[in-house]
C-alpha cells in the first residue's frame, strides 16, 4: 500500500495541479480500502513472514524450549529429500490431468448449455448443485462409490472384478481422487466458459458459416480465438486450485499408496507431528511453487491479467 | 433435428454428472449399518438393507453432530457478514473514486485469491496459540474473513462500475439529500450485487475444510466438514459408511437450497466476478 500522501503532480493529464477534491478523493478511497488491506495481509504476509522466520528453526511444539536456530539447512533437508519430490510431481499429477480434462468436459457443457434453450433454468441449477457441495462431502461420496465393499463403482465397470481395491495401489487410487476432484469442480469451469462464450459474437459465426466453414472450422478459427481470456482465466484459476489438493486427499485416502500432495505433506508435518520448523519451511516451499505455477500459466497464455479481468 | 437430439442428450449427460454421485450418497444414506459392514455393493440399499430414517436420526441425535452444524452455521453467517461489510466499502471506492494505491489493492486480493492455503496453517497455528484464538469462533472467522475478501471485492466491484452513479445526482437535482439521493437510488441497485457476494462468500466459509481441521481441537468451533472427517463410529477401523452419508446429506441440504434458490445471482456472480470483458 502507498502512503497516504496526494497523487504526484501532473499525473492526470490536463491536471499539472492537484485539486482538493482530488487530494480529498484520494484519502477517502484509501481509507475505504484500508480496511481489506489490513484483515488481507494479518492473516497472509504477516503468517508467511512468520513461517520465513519459523523455517530457519529446528522447531517442534512437543519440544518448544528445545528452539536452535539452524539456518538453511531445513530447506536443503526438504529439498534433497526423495518424499518432497514425489510429493510435488504427484501434485503436478494432479493438477494436470484434471485441468485438462475439466477443460475438455467442461467446454462440452458450455457449448450444450449455450444452445439449449428448453429447461435453461434446470439445467443451470443442476450443474450449480457439485459446485455447492461440500468437496468433503462429495471426496466421501466419491470414496464410498469406489469402494469394493459398499460401492457400485465395480459392479458397473465391465473391466475391474468386483473386489477390486481402488485405495490399495496408487495409481487407482489417484483415479479416485482426481474424479472426485473433476466431478467437483468441472461445473465451475463450465460456467466461466459459458460466460466466455456468450461474448463470441453471433454474427461472426453467422458469416464463417454462410463462407462455407465447417463446425471444426468455426470451432477453431472463430469461437476459440474469441474465448482466450475466458479460457486463461479459467485455465489459472483452476490450475492454482488444483495445486492445493487436499481436502479429496485427506477423505479419500488419508495419504496413503503415495497419494500425498505438497500441501498435505505441508499440513501433515505442522499439524499432525508439531514440527513447526520444518513445517514452515514446507510452507514457504509450497508458496514459492504456487508463484511459479502461476507464473507459468500467465507467460503461457500472454495475458495480463489485471487488464483481462478488469478494465478491459 | 439432428442438432436437437444431440442437444438434448447433452443435457442428459449434464443432469446425469451433476445428480449421479447426489442421488448415490442419499441412497448410501438409507442403508442399514449392518448391511454395509456385511458388504452391500450397488446403487440402491438391498432388499432388507434399508434402514428408514435411522441413520438420520442417530445422527441427529449425536451431540458432537449438532454442536458442528450450530458452529458452521455461525462461523459461516458472522464470517460473511462482516467480509461483505468491509468489501462493500473497498469495491465502492474501487469502482468509484480515484485513488493511488488502486491497482495495489486489485493486485493484493488477486495474489491472496491463489494463495495456498495449508502454507499458512502452520504459522496461524503457532499464532493463535500463542494469543488465545486457537480453537475459538474468531480464530475462525477471521481467517475467513481475509480469504473470502478477494471473491467478494472483486465481484462487487464489476457489479458497482455497472450503476449509473449519474442517478444519485440526477435525484439530488430534483430535490433529494444526498443521503436520500444514495438510500432511495443507490442502494436498491447495489443490493443485489451484495446479496450475490454475501452467498459466495457463505459457500467459501462453509466449505472450508483446511482452516477447519488445522484450528481447532474440540466441539468449541469445529465446523461440520471438518467433524464429518473426524466422525468415526463404534468400530474406528470402518468408517460408519451410511451414518457419514447422512451426515453428509444434513450438511449439503442447507446449500444446495440456497443453490436451488439463488441460482440466476450466482452464476451471474461467479461470471462477473471471473470473467469481464
Amino acid at each position: 500500500m502507498s502512503a497516504v500522501t496526494a497523487p504526484a503532480p501532473g499525473k492526470q493529464a490536463g491536471k499539472p495541479v492537484v485539486s482538493d477534491r482530488a487530494r480529498a478523493e484520494t484519502r477517502l478511497g484509501q481509507r475505504l480500502v484500508a480496511p481489506a488491506i489490513v484483515l488481507m495481509l494479518l492473516v497472509t504476509a504477516f503468517p508467511m513472514l512468520r513461517a520465513l522466520y519459523l523455517s530457519t528453526f529446528d522447531y517442534a511444539l512437543t519440544a518448544p524450549d528445545d528452539r536452535d536456530f539452524v539456518g538453511l539447512s531445513n530447506y536443503l533437508t526438504a529439498l534433497t529429500d526423495g518424499l518432497f519430490w514425489r510429493t510435488t510431481l504427484i501434485t503436478v499429477l494432479y493438477m494436470v490431468v484434471t485441468v485438462a480434462i475439466e477443460l475438455v468436459i467442461g467446454f462440452a457443457f458450455a457449448m450444450v448449455m449455450h444452445r439449449v434453450i428448453f429447461a435453461r433454468g434446470v439445467i443451470r441449477t443442476s450443474i450449480l448443485i457439485p459446485y455447492g457441495i461440500i468437496t468433503v462431502v462429495s471426496g466421501f461420496a466419491w470414496q464410498f462409490a469406489f469402494s469394493f465393499q459398499n460401492g457400485f463403482i465395480n459392479g458397473w465397470l465391465p473391466f475391474v472384478g468386483d473386489d477390486f481395491n481402488w485405495f490399495g495401489q496408487t495409481g487407482s487410487a489417484v483415479t479416485a481422487i482426481m474424479v472426485s476432484e473433476i466431478w467437483k469442480t468441472t461445473p465451475f469451469m463450465s460456467l466461466l466458459l459459458l460466460a466466455g462464450l456468450a461474448q463470441v459474437s453471433e454474427d461472426m459465426i453467422e458469416a464463417a458459416k454462410v463462407d462455407g466453414a465447417t463446425w471444426t472450422q468455426r470451432l477453431v478459427k472463430v469461437i476459440l480465438p474469441n474465448m482466450r481470456a475466458a479460457i486463461m482465466v479459467a485455465v489459472l484459476f483452476r490450475a492454482l486450485d488444483a495445486y492445493r489438493i487436499f481436502d479429496n486427499i485427506f477423505v479419500m485416502t488419508a495419504g496413503a499408496v503415495k497419494t500425498e500432495s505438497i500441501s498435505f505433506l505441508t499440513y501433515r508435518q505442522t499439524i499432525e507431528q508439531f514440527q513447526l520448523g520444518m513445517g514452515s519451511a514446507l510452507s514457504v516451499l509450497l508458496f514459492l511453487s504456487v508463484l511459479v505455477v502461476a507464473f507459468l500459466i500467465v507467460k503461457l497464455f500472454r495475458v495480463d491479467l489485471a487488464q483481462a479481468r478488469q478494465e478491459s | 433435428m439432428k442438432n436437437r437430439i444431440g442437444l438434448i442428450v447433452g443435457c442428459i449427460l449434464i443432469m446425469i454428472w451433476c445428480l449421479l454421485p447426489v442421488a448415490w450418497i442419499i441412497s448410501l444414506s438409507f442403508k442399514s449399518e449392518s448391511a454395509i459392514t456385511n458388504g452391500s455393493p450397488g446403487f440402491f440399499p438391498s432388499d432388507g438393507g434399508g434402514a428408514g430414517w435411522a441413520n438420520y436420526q442417530a445422527v441427529w441425535d449425536n451431540e458432537q453432530f449438532r454442536r458442528a452444524i450450530f458452529n458452521s452455521i455461525g462461523i459461516s453467517l458472522i464470517a460473511t457478514l462482516l467480509s461483505v461489510i468491509v468489501a462493500t466499502l473497498a469495491a465502492y471506492a474501487i469502482a468509484r473514486l480515484e485513488f493511488r494505491g488502486k491497482k495495489a489493492v486489485l493486485t493484493i486480493a488477486l495474489a491472496i485469491a491463489m494463495f495456498p492455503v495449508v502454507s499458512l496453517v502452520g504459522p496461524l497455528f503457532d499464532m493463535w496459540r500463542a494469543i488465545g484464538l486457537y480453537d475459538t469462533w474468531p480464530g475462525l472467522i477471521i481467517p475467513y474473513m481475509s480469504f473470502t475478501l478477494p471473491l467478494a471485492i472483486w465481484t462487487l466491484s464489476a457489479f458497482f462500475r455497472e450503476i449509473p452513479w449519474e442517478m444519485e445526482q440526477a435525484a439530488q437535482v430534483d430535490g433529494a439529500t444526498s443521503w436520500q439521493a444514495f438510500r432511495k437510488v443507490i442502494v436498491p441497485l447495489a443490493a443485489p450485487g451484495v446479496f450475490t457476494a454475501a452467498i459466495l462468500t457463505f459457500f467459501f466459509a462453509w466449505n472450508d475444510f483446511v482452516f477447519g481441521i488445522s484450528l481447532t481441537s474440540t466441539e468449541n468451533a469445529r465446523p461440520i466438514p471438518a467433524s464429518l472427517s473426524f466422525f468415526v463410529g463404534s468400530d474406528p477401523f470402518n468408517r460408519p459408511a451410511s451414518l457419514l452419508a447422512a451426515g453428509a446429506v444434513i450438511a449439503t441440504v442447507p446449500i444446495v437450497v440456497i443453490v436451488l434458490i439463488f441460482q440466476r445471482k450466482i452464476v451471474a456472480g461467479l461470471t462477473s466476478g471471473a470473467v469481464k470483458g
